[in-house]
């Protein structure tokens, strides 16, 4: 049975014995483990009073931070966002600022 | 009982990998390999196997896909020759560095510049530092023997490395000789079905393959795969001792011809090895004590077996069968000498090229260079390194 | 099937977050939305050409695939592709895999247009059962902005640099769709980045569920490279189908649909202001490339009407 590969247990600091033959990657989405949030500027808030759930930010975020579950979006994933500031442009009902800095 | 036969060299791989019956062969034509694809095909359209075909529309794809099926988790193989083996290069390394076991059926032939497409090694030889095994075939026998031994070489699991089976163009490829072929079942059982544990199509557990590994991880990468190129001279002499139990037939990482006692030796590659038997034939008939070393396994090395092998002779030709323009030196002439340094031998060598672009290599020219030998080791004729045999002058 | 924006929303992520893309990147929001119209049952390997999104999603140990994925080289996804789509039919056929995968393969427009192209081509006319996604940006970003078959006229690049003697890239991009249309595959498709991106999820899912190979040819602005304020990039989207530049088309079975006629077509101006990379087209002096340049977005226009109206 072929095991999911500890990504945590393969650092810059890592031995070659710790490293992947072949440098491969068992199981999906170890991306998450990165945060690239650090990245931002500024920062994607939102107003839920104004928020319909519209659910059109959603598919325009590059880093597929704007959860949706059950129909409707959830509060973004700051662990991901780059701030980037589509979602605000694409919101027709001004629930979402962008906020100077992380 | 064995199946005694008529065959080519391409005959023998096509036989064998008919008999292998592997899931995948991406192939793109080009002479002397041109024949293994077509063949394939032909057992294909017969039904004598379910292989699937990928009718390429190069080499680099041929290499791609063959790369792309083998990560899939089939067991997949490609051909080619000379330019197409170039067109390959980049994903050679690509493919070693993923780790992926795949066979190549590489029938040796010269490198473009002229355009050329007769034998000989500078093809495989410039793909010697990307990260494959090669092992190459002194007659249709032995590039049938070392096809049916590959895979289990490539896929072992302390390997995963790929894998490059070589044998002369024409010489080997076209000429017919006698074979003697082993049973279907017995190859069957001997290479096994191929179940890896990580691949593409692994429903239970995705996989991803060709990352963009930074400086910190690039050198720990190459180190694993040194250990891989290391692992294998083990799991090379392992599957040949199986394979004798199946076949009878005896291989190593070399083949040492009536150099026991040999005073005068050359060290060479491929079907110029038979010739050269015969001339040690006729120089032993005179009592002249010359020998052969044959290498069978380049890729890994064997450099510290070849330096203990050549330790009592009094003189050495290493002889390429292709140029390196280091303007010191061939590929295999470099090799050798730099093991025969570190066992600190100081046998005196010499480093002939022979054979390029299809060039005769006849037992008078094996005679020649076994004379030279002699009045190097009696002092009577100053070494001349990096000679042609057979050029005109 | 009809588009439920809702229900597809609620589609599982197949693009996990935590990649090494731009801010902003369009090829991203592609590729995301590319996978979301994969039934959720349904099994994927992904191909990938050398390029920014390669280099970004899968920086060793970090996947941001939730599939299997295999990048290869930069020229060599079609073919790459093409031998896993032939191992799983191999495999498929011996009982070794069960379960049903389809293979979609994202590749920019220098791994797709100029590189990578004779591997497409081998691709697509071998009609393997697959889908190759072109992200076209519009040249080679992951390099620093070169220029590529598919940048646009008089785009200012790093190897078409605006200077006293130059406008910048000399030659029209090529129509890579057409191309691939001539191949006579079974689908291929035009879109970009379109509101819920109806447009290009339902072409997505007509890809990947028409058996035989796919090509999608979608318009992925890159900030960087083209120079307009980052979150502007529907707004880019958006003038570049209504300028015309950027028509919405599909080939079916080698019958030419057009997905959407502007009711008033827009100058093209409108599309090319916002970006850095067309700036000198807007010094007086330029004033006829500009209208040349009208004269070229018109004439491939009526080329598609014409197509279209057979």
């Amino acid at each position: 049975m072929a095991k999911a590969t500890d990504i945590t247990k393969i650092t810059e600091q890592s031995p070659y014995t710790d490293i992947t033959p072949g440098n491969q990657v068992y199981g999906g989405g170890g991306a998450r483990m990165f945060n690239t949030g650090e990245w931002r500027t500024q920062t994607p808030v939102i107003n839920w009073d104004k928020c319909t759930h519209c659910l059109l930010c959603t598919p325009v975020c590059p880093d597929s931070s704007i959860p949706v579950k059950d129909g409707k979006r959830e509060d973004f994933d700051y662990d991901h966002c780059k701030g980037c500031g589509i979602c605000e442009r694409v919101c027709s009902f001004g629930a979402i600022t962008m906020k100077e800095g992380i | 009982m064995s199946i005694r036969e008529r065959m080519s060299g391409n005959e023998a791989v096509a036989y064998a990998i008919k008999q292998i019956n592997p899931d995948v062969m991406p192939a793109f034509p080009i002479t002397p390999s041109t024949e293994i694809p077509q063949m394939v095909s032909t057992f294909i359209a017969n039904g004598d196997i379910d292989t699937e075909f990928i009718p390429v529309e190069s080499e680099h794809s041929s290499m791609s896909a063959t790369m792309g099926a083998s990560a899939a988790g089939a067991r997949a193989l490609t051909a080619t020759s000379s330019c197409g083996l170039a067109y390959m290069w980049e994903l050679l390394y690509v493919a070693a560095s993923d780790r992926l076991p795949l066979v190549l059926a590489l029938v040796n032939r010269a490198l473009t510049g002229p355009i050329n497409i007769n034998c000989d090694h500078s093809d495989s030889m410039g793909a010697r530092d990307s990260g494959w095994i090669q092992i190459y075939a002194e007659n249709n026998q032995e590039a049938y023997d070392n096809f049916i031994q590959s895979f289990r070489i490539s896929e072992h699991p302390d390997v995963m490395l790929p894998f490059m089976a070589c044998q002369d163009g024409f010489i080997t490829s076209h000429a017919v000789e006698n074979i003697e072929l082993i049973e279907d079942d017995k190859v069957k059982a001997f290479v096994g079905d191929y179940n890896p544990e990580n691949y593409l199509l692994n429903a239970e557990m995705p996989m991803a393959v060709g990352p963009y590994a930074t400086s910190p991880f690039y050198m720990e990468t190459k180190m694993n795969q040194r250990l891989a190129m290391k692992n294998a001279k083990q799991v090379i002499l392992q599957v040949a001792e199986e394979f004798e139990k199946i076949s009878g037939r005896k291989y190593g990482f070399f083949e040492e011809y009536k150099l026991d006692d040999a005073d005068y030796a050359i060290v060479i590659i491929g079907s110029a090895a038979g010739t050269t038997k015969d001339a040690v034939d006729h120089l032993r008939e005179q009592g002249i004590k010359a020998g052969l070393l044959k290498i069978r396994v380049f890729r890994p090395f064997p450099g510290e077996e070849i330096a203990e092998a050549l330790k009592n002779v009094k003189a050495v030709a290493v002889l390429d069968r292709a140029e390196s323009f280091s303007a010191c030196g061939g590929p295999v002439g470099s090799e050798v000498k730099a093991a025969l340094y570190d066992a600190k031998s100081n046998v005196t060598t010499v480093n002939y090229f022979y054979g390029i672009g299809g060039r005769d290599y006849t037992v008078e020219s094996a005679t020649s260079v076994y004379e030279d030998l002699i009045k190097i080791a009696d002092g009577s004729m100053e070494p001349e390194q990096f000679k042609y045999v057979g050029l005109r002058k | 099937m009809a588009f439920n924006f809702k229900e597809v929303m609620n589609k599982p992520e197949r693009l996990a977050p935590g990649h090494r893309m731009c801010a902003g990147c369009g090829g991203t929001i592609v590729a995301r939305t590319v996978l979301r119209a994969l039934k959720p049952e349904d099994k994927a390997v992904i191909g990938n050409a050398t390029g920014c999104m390669e280099v970004s999603t899968f920086m060793y140990p970090y996947t941001a695939w939730e599939d299997s994925y295999m990048h290869n080289a930069f020229e060599n996804a079609g073919a790459t592709l093409s031998g896993i789509e032939t191992a799983y039919n191999a495999l498929k056929k011996k009982g070794k895999v069960t379960d049903n995968y389809k293979f979609i393969t994202f590749g920019g427009d220098g791994g797709t247009y100029d590189i990578g192209f004779q591997s497409l081509s081998g691709a697509m006319e071998r009609n393997h059962d697959l889908v190759y996604v072109c992200y076209d940006n519009g040249a080679y970003m992951n390099t620093g902005i070169q220029r590529s078959s598919a940048t646009p006229m008089y785009a200012d690049t790093t190897t078409t640099p605006v200077g006293s003697q130059s406008n910048g890239k000399m030659q029209n991009r090529k129509d890579l769709a057409s191309i691939i249309a001539s191949h006579d595959v079974p689908y291929v498709a035009q879109s970009t980045l379109l509101g819920t991106m109806k447009d290009l999820y339902e072409k997505a899912e007509k890809a990947i569920y028409t058996p035989g190979a796919a090509f999608l040819n979608v318009m992925a602005p890159c900030p960087r490279g083209w120079r307009y304020d980052t979150p502007d990039i529907m707004k880019i989207c958006k003038l570049a189908v209504e300028t015309c530049y950027w028509p919405l088309f599909e080939v079916v079975e080698g019958k030419w649909i057009l997905n959407y006629e502007p009711k008033k077509k827009l100058p093209i101006e409108d599309f090319l202001r916002p970006q850095g990379r067309f700036k000198h087209l807007f010094k007086p002096e330029n004033e006829a490339l500009l209208a040349q340049y009208q004269e070229e977005v018109d004439r491939r226009w009526e080329d598609l009407l014409f197509k279209c109206s057979r």
